[in-house]
């Protein structure tokens, strides 16, 4: 829980500049197979109880930035209504990336440096209830060549698996205490969707194949949802809540698209990204965007987190995966550790594109006391 | 804290077609890439990171495209962004890239705004793919039609404005109609689309991209000493307001008043009809050309059909209106933002060839979106802000 500074109210903080920007407030729906809320009033909810953790009103936004994409959503222009979720009258500042919603936070990080604004909201939200992922996703393929095939998501996932597990990197067993440890974390977090599946090793080893080598446990529901944050500038942040998650770094790098033309087992664009955010040291908890098993062995072994690392406490994606939205939620959850639990160094990563083409890494810190 | 100036300092557009069947989408990118790119004087390696704008993905049938054009792009270990604010798309891809500079974020950023419309059905992505769709047209035809009643324009208005953008597009070499013949019997004997709306009162769909390449004030300042004029970055801002509400003023919608102020406060116009010396105006059907000088204050309320009506806007008047042929002359949706305003970059450079207006020292260029709700706008300008 955040708490808000009583008037007159001193605290010992960390020297901080004017230009520091900082995430105050986070909120998320939790994630569900099927969402009977529209896409406009789950971003209401999660903005008005973010605002509301912090005591802002949406006339004290600056800026604001949505995370969605319209194929999702199936149809064209489907952000447009959802500028009813920041109440775009009189006219608001506001902008909108077809990304998740952690891409949204970025240009709204970016926004807040620009100078001239000291509060800004970021969205993400997505619904694939109502259509099919696996027929929607061969289409962020390249048009031409890969679309054709009718790839989905599932068969690159386990095509990088595959890749993983021969070139040693990995086995079953590990994918299969990812998964087993995913949903443990997942059983006592209210916002995961994947609460009460089987965590035995052995058992979920014994379940046959969807895609060689991936079995179900190795694979994210399909779920839809949203997330929302408040990032503030300066000192703002600390006058709003007791312990900001102050963003020391982001950074997001694309690779090179088509997947024969990457070392799947590598992710060379997290390890860069988590460099320009200035570095693993020290991080406490990771948050690591890996909707499936193998995903999460890569990033790790990617970015070289240390072994006693919490690796998504939340549950993960694997357990709750709101497409446009699971990025951020990430970042959410590691902003919460911080701001709720009291760490003092965390990580979220978002990823996108097919067998993580594009990814980016936050770097937060809480105020030492 | 004070932010970085930004400088324009590279421009590249495609020539824009009804198809472009000699090129895959990622060639169409990579076309005003590779031009905006040779006019910096850079290679893909100088860039930190490339900013994407497109109109919905729908149109070509290819999601997240930014994915797609990584490789195109030069992509491959940088920062790759994508945008999507309807059709204000192509000016706030260059807005969020030069707050990419502004920030100090990065120093030299490259946008790149597209559409290859003929690889898709833009009438029924319009339409949300779900019906046959009144189109853009139907949608703005009943708002001129109230812009009409209520300040009393004469019809000729809209073909005085179909004409000259189209008598300006035959000066630019990019553009996509050039309509040797045009007139205004010919635009009033044209079918009528949307009532008031003429077949030649409408934009063209069209395949193309524009493409800028931003830097810091060290970049400016280097291309300045090179001989290479830039166009410095004198105000930027975004609006956005609701689609429709009991109130709403969609002639003169206040996200965009609000949007063009927040650029002139920044770039220190208070005159803006005496102040701006060429504008890029987003104007996909002839009428919004007055809808929009009474909509950013360049006219007063009522009066943005006497200055076209005394030929102000023309390309020889005193303040000229889209001298590229504009939107009305070609529409590839997702890159139309952006060829204003790289327009206005090109004429406060001096470097806009045929359709160069005498003596432009500051260019306002603007888009909208969506039930023209969703704005975006810079200002250039030659003196360093």
């Amino acid at each position: 829980m955040t708490t808000r500074q009583k008037a007159g109210e001193t605290r010992e903080t960390a020297v901080r500049q004017d230009s520091d920007i900082a995430i105050v407030a986070t909120a998320q729906l939790p994630a569900v197979r099927r969402q009977e809320l529209t896409e406009t009033e789950m971003l209401l909810m999660v903005v008005d109880e973010a605002l509301g953790k912090v005591d802002l009103e949406r006339s004290d936004i600056g800026f604001s930035c949505q995370g969605s994409c319209d194929y999702i959503s199936g149809g064209t222009f489907s952000f447009v209504p959802n500028l009813d979720a920041m109440g775009a009258w009189p006219p608001i500042h506001e902008s909108h990336v077809e990304m998740d919603g952690a891409w949204a936070m970025y240009e709204a990080w970016v926004r807040l440096r620009h100078g001239d604004i000291d509060i800004a909201v970021a969205m993400g939200s997505g619904k694939s209830s109502t259509g099919d992922p696996a027929a929607i996703y061969p289409l962020e393929l390249d048009p031409y060549y890969l679309a054709p095939l009718g790839l989905d998501p599932v068969s690159l996932a386990a095509l990088q698996a595959r890749q993983l597990i021969e070139s040693g990197k990995s086995t079953e067993r590990e994918l299969a205490e990812i998964a087993a440890r995913s949903r443990r974390d997942a059983a006592g977090n209210p916002n995961q969707q994947v609460r009460a599946a089987e965590q035995d090793v052995d058992k979920l080893l014994a379940e046959g194949y969807l895609r060689n080598p991936l079995r179900k446990s190795d694979l994210p529901p399909i779920s839809d949802g949203a997330c929302a944050v408040v990032l503030v500038r300066g000192p703002r942040a600390a006058e709003l809540t007791e312990r900001p998650a102050w963003i020391t770094g982001i950074d997001h790098r694309s690779e090179v698209h088509n997947p024969a033309l990457r070392d799947l087992t590598d992710s060379a664009s997290t390890r860069l990204a988590a460099a320009r955010a200035g570095g693993v040291a020290g991080v406490e908890v990771a948050e690591l965007m890996a909707p499936f098993t193998a995903q999460e062995v890569i990033l790790r072994q990617s970015l070289g987190l240390a072994d006693g690392v919490l690796i998504n406490p939340s549950g993960g994606a694997l357990t709750g995966n709101p497409l446009m939205a699971t990025g951020l939620v990430r970042i959410a959850d590691a902003a919460e550790a911080i701001l709720a639990d009291g760490r003092s160094r965390t990580l979220g990563h978002a990823t996108s594109g097919p067998a993580l083409q594009q990814n980016l890494v936050c770097v937060l810190e809480g105020d030492n006391r | 804290m004070t932010h970085e100036r930004v400088a324009v300092v590279g421009i590249g557009q495609t020539k824009h077609k009804k198809r472009r069947d000699d090129l895959s989408i990622a060639g169409l990118v990579r076309e005003a890439a590779r031009r905006a790119l040779d006019d910096a004087r850079m290679t893909w390696s100088d860039i930190d990171a490339v900013v994407i704008g497109k109109a919905p993905d729908i149109f070509e049938g290819v999601m997240k495209p930014e994915l797609y054009l990584s490789d195109a792009l030069g992509g491959a270990g940088k920062p790759v962004f994508r945008v999507h604010t309807a059709g204000s798309v192509g000016g706030s891809t260059a807005v969020v890239a030069s707050h990419l500079i502004s920030s100090r974020v990065h120093r030299r950023v490259l946008a790149v705004a597209w559409e290859k419309q003929s690889e898709g059905n833009a009438q029924f992505g319009l339409g949300g793919g779900k019906s046959g769709s009144i189109g853009a047209g139907g949608a703005f035809a009943p708002w001129i039609r109230a812009y009409i009643r209520k300040s009393g324009a004469p019809e000729h208005i809209g073909w005085q404005v179909a004409v000259k953008d189209r008598q300006n597009a035959l000066r630019n070499e990019y553009a996509h109609l050039q309509l040797k013949d045009i007139s205004i019997d010919k635009v009033r004997e044209s079918p009528m689309m949307w009532d008031p709306l003429h077949f030649l009162e409408s934009c063209p769909s069209s395949d193309g991209a524009g493409a800028i390449v931003l830097t810091d004030e060290a970049g400016g300042d280097a291309a300045a000493a090179d001989g290479r004029a830039p166009a410095w970055v004198l105000g930027t801002s975004m609006r956005s307001e609701p689609s429709s509400f009991n109130g709403r003023d969609p002639i003169r919608p206040q996200a965009g008043v609000d949007c063009a102020w927040d650029v002139y406060r920044q770039a220190g116009i208070t005159d803006p009809r005496r102040q701006i010396d060429v504008a890029e105006l987003y104007v996909p059907f002839s009428w919004y050309e007055p809808m929009w000088l009474e909509g950013h204050d360049i006219a007063p309320v009522g009066e943005g059909w006497k200055m076209v009506d005394r030929g102000e806007t023309a390309f020889d008047g005193d303040f000229p209106v889209n001298p590229s042929g504009g939107v009305l002359s070609s529409n590839p949706i997702g890159a139309s933002g952006m060829l204003r305003f790289l327009e206005a970059a090109l004429q406060v450079r001096g470097t806009a060839g045929e359709h160069q207006v005498d003596g432009a020292r500051v260019a306002l260029a603007q888009a909208y979106g969506a039930a023209a709700q969703y704005f975006a706008m810079w200002a250039v300008g030659t003196d360093k802000p």
